[in-house]
């Protein structure tokens, strides 16, 4: 120990007690020049007003977008609005705020009484949703930066096979589930963290995440936007508005004459074909399957949350206190350990082991409650899902499926009705 | 007939859920306006909880990082032998980059009388590495402290050093008072 670290530990030992707090080591000295002192300059953060004009470009662009898509059908403008958001909410505002992100705040400030919840924020999270109630998925079609910039790259869309997209279309769901679970137990905002195009709008992210952005890209050149389709959590809530919304996107402006011209032209594959006449709607066995499955529902809840909840504990090791806790407990050693910053930190705050044990328990309770509603909510998911698998819809035209169209208006494009 | 009946029946169907969707918007809506605020937040380093740890010139989006090393000149005693500028036994008290602690080189050290110095940050070379924070923490007054400069941050919504601070300085604070530079701001 040398000269200098002794001095600092006197001199912390001085700082930390209060009655030498209150004055100063060093008192300011009095000038005899005439020195004037600087003062620290704070830049200001962006306005509030341009924050208020960022709602209105969302407004803006969402509702130029349903024009686009149910009155003039124009695939061209919408390519071009999308390119607008691109450049605008991706490249000018860096991505930040979005509303697939805004799903974490406003969960979060359900669950922490600390925080209180933005304006602008809650409108961002809000405005999507209620317009896709009415227009369909506007959102993803010309106002999300993430769908255009995945949307441009589109060069030769591979066919998937629905077996393949119905199973990859749950991790959506699943992702909700974790971000509103870390979001409420103030863990972290995953959607946030994990977003892979928000480095290449900011151009200076770390390597790794230009690196998952890229590859995205890359990936979406024959798997057509990949993120939307497979993980986006904000596209679930979309889908949920847009299967009942009131208007939406047809294929046709008249009466289709079924030349499946506009099948291929689909690169998500959500072109659903008219149903054949063979199959009997209303016949027992539909009927019988539909309640059988209807009857499984509750199982797949309770099977859900189950298998979620024996994950609970790995789940809540993401939280830095229960990390911290679960690492001290098992390697006490490394409290000896100069270089751990987090054991440092913890040990000089002057907190005690029990306290950081306590606090960490509650936490790990909140997970293990959090991870069954998070597993009952998959659970009712799957049942749905398979449920909704032998309900017959009579279909007599070629007809987008509502959930899952981004109204991206390709289709509109190619139907040689005029 | 039978074709209208069931076109009916899915509309009915249809238009019900899109009223409970809606209220249901309505109500989370409802519920996160019972307790909202018309400002933004933006973060900020409470200079009273900060370690020191280095974290803030690695973690942040940024490189190099939007939080910079903040010079509350009204605290600092104009020292000599400054604990911030210098490294620990300094070979001479000279501005010589032997001596300096910055690993940039960021803080000019300006002669105002005798023995008092002047010592201001320059932003532009500034990493928030908060070695001078440390070091003025340690054997002077403690008035370098870093602060997140809001012409840099990109405000994240999560701000990604905030998640790994040990000392969980980083907080939301309303973006009319951006700042919690030592000297305005005490500990309360």
């Amino acid at each position: 120990m040398n000269k200098w670290s002794k001095i600092s530990i006197i001199l912390v030992i001085i700082l930390i007690s209060p009655v030498v707090l209150a004055q100063q080591r060093f008192p300011k000295p009095e000038f005899e020049s005439e020195y004037t002192q600087p003062s620290p300059t704070i830049p200001e953060p962006r306005s509030i007003s341009l924050e208020y004009f960022d709602i209105f470009v969302l407004l803006a662009v969402l509702t130029v977008a349903a024009w686009f898509i149910l009155k003039s059908r124009s695939r061209k403008g919408l390519l071009w609005l999308s390119v607008f958001s691109l450049i605008y909410f991706g490249f000018y505002r860096k991505g930040c705020i979005c509303p697939i992100g805004a799903i974490q705040n406003v969960a979060l400030s359900f669950s922490d009484p600390g925080y209180t919840i933005s304006l602008i924020v809650l409108a961002f999270f809000l405005i999507p949703l209620i317009l896709t109630l009415f227009f369909g998925r506007t959102f993803c079609a010309a106002g999300c930066p993430l769908g255009a910039i995945q949307d441009l790259v589109i060069i030769k869309p591979l066919s998937m096979p629905s077996w393949l997209r119905k199973p990859l279309g749950i991790i959506p769901y699943i992702y909700l589930g974790l971000a509103v679970l870390y979001a409420v137990t103030k863990t972290d905002f995953i959607i946030c963290r994990y977003d892979p195009f928000v480095g290449i709008f900011r151009m200076d992210a770390p390597f790794h995440m230009v690196i998952l952005g890229i590859s995205f890209l890359l990936m979406g050149m024959f798997i057509a936007r990949p993120y939307c389709r497979f993980l986006c959590p904000y596209g679930v809530l979309l889908s949920w508005m847009s299967r009942f919304s009131k208007w939406h996107l047809s294929i046709t402006p008249a009466e289709c004459i079924q030349c499946k011209l506009c099948t291929t032209s689909c690169p998500f594959d959500v072109i659903e074909e008219p149903t054949k006449e063979k199959i009997e709607p209303g016949s027992r066995i539909y009927l019988r399957r539909f309640i059988l499955y209807a009857l499984f529902i509750p199982l797949w809840v309770v099977i859900g949350g189950y298998t979620v909840s024996r994950a609970s504990v790995i789940l809540a090791r993401a939280n830095q206190d229960v990390y911290l806790a679960e690492l001290l407990i098992a390697h006490p050693e490394l409290r000896e350990d100069p270089d751990n910053i987090d054991i440092q930190i913890f040990l000089a705050s002057g907190k005690s082991m029990e306290t950081l044990v306590e606090e960490a328990q509650v936490i790990q309770k909140n997970f293990r409650t959090g991870s069954w509603i998070l597993g009952g909510f998959l659970g009712l998911v799957i049942g749905v899902k398979l449920m909704n698998q032998v309900i017959f819809r009579r279909r007599n035209d070629y007809e987008p499926h509502r959930g899952d169209c981004f109204s991206c208006g390709r289709c509109m494009d190619y139907c040689p009705v005029k | 007939m039978k074709k209208n009946k069931e076109y009916n029946r899915r509309d009915f169907i249809r238009s019900g859920m899109r009223l409970s969707l809606a209220l249901s918007l309505g109500g989370i809506g409802g519920l996160a306006l019972r307790k909202h605020t018309s400002e933004e937040w933006v973060w900020q380093i409470d200079p009273f909880l900060c370690n020191q740890c280095g974290r803030c010139a690695t973690e942040c989006v940024r490189n190099p990082s939007a939080v910079k090393c903040v010079h509350a000149f009204d605290l600092c005693g104009y020292c000599d032998l400054c604990g911030g500028y210098f490294i620990p036994d300094p070979i001479k008290l000279d501005t010589g980059a032997e001596n300096q602690l910055c690993p940039t080189g960021a803080i000019t050290r300006k002669f105002i009388e005798e023995p008092f110095f002047e010592y201001t940050i320059d932003e532009e070379l500034c990493i928030g590495c908060a070695k001078c924070v440390k070091g003025c923490a340690s054997f002077g007054n403690g008035s370098l402290h870093l602060q997140i400069r809001h012409d840099l941050c990109r405000n994240c919504n999560q701000c990604s050093i905030a998640r790994v601070c040990p000392s969980k300085a980083i907080k939301r604070v309303p973006a009319s008072e951006p700042y919690l530079i030592k000297g305005n701001f005490t500990r309360s």
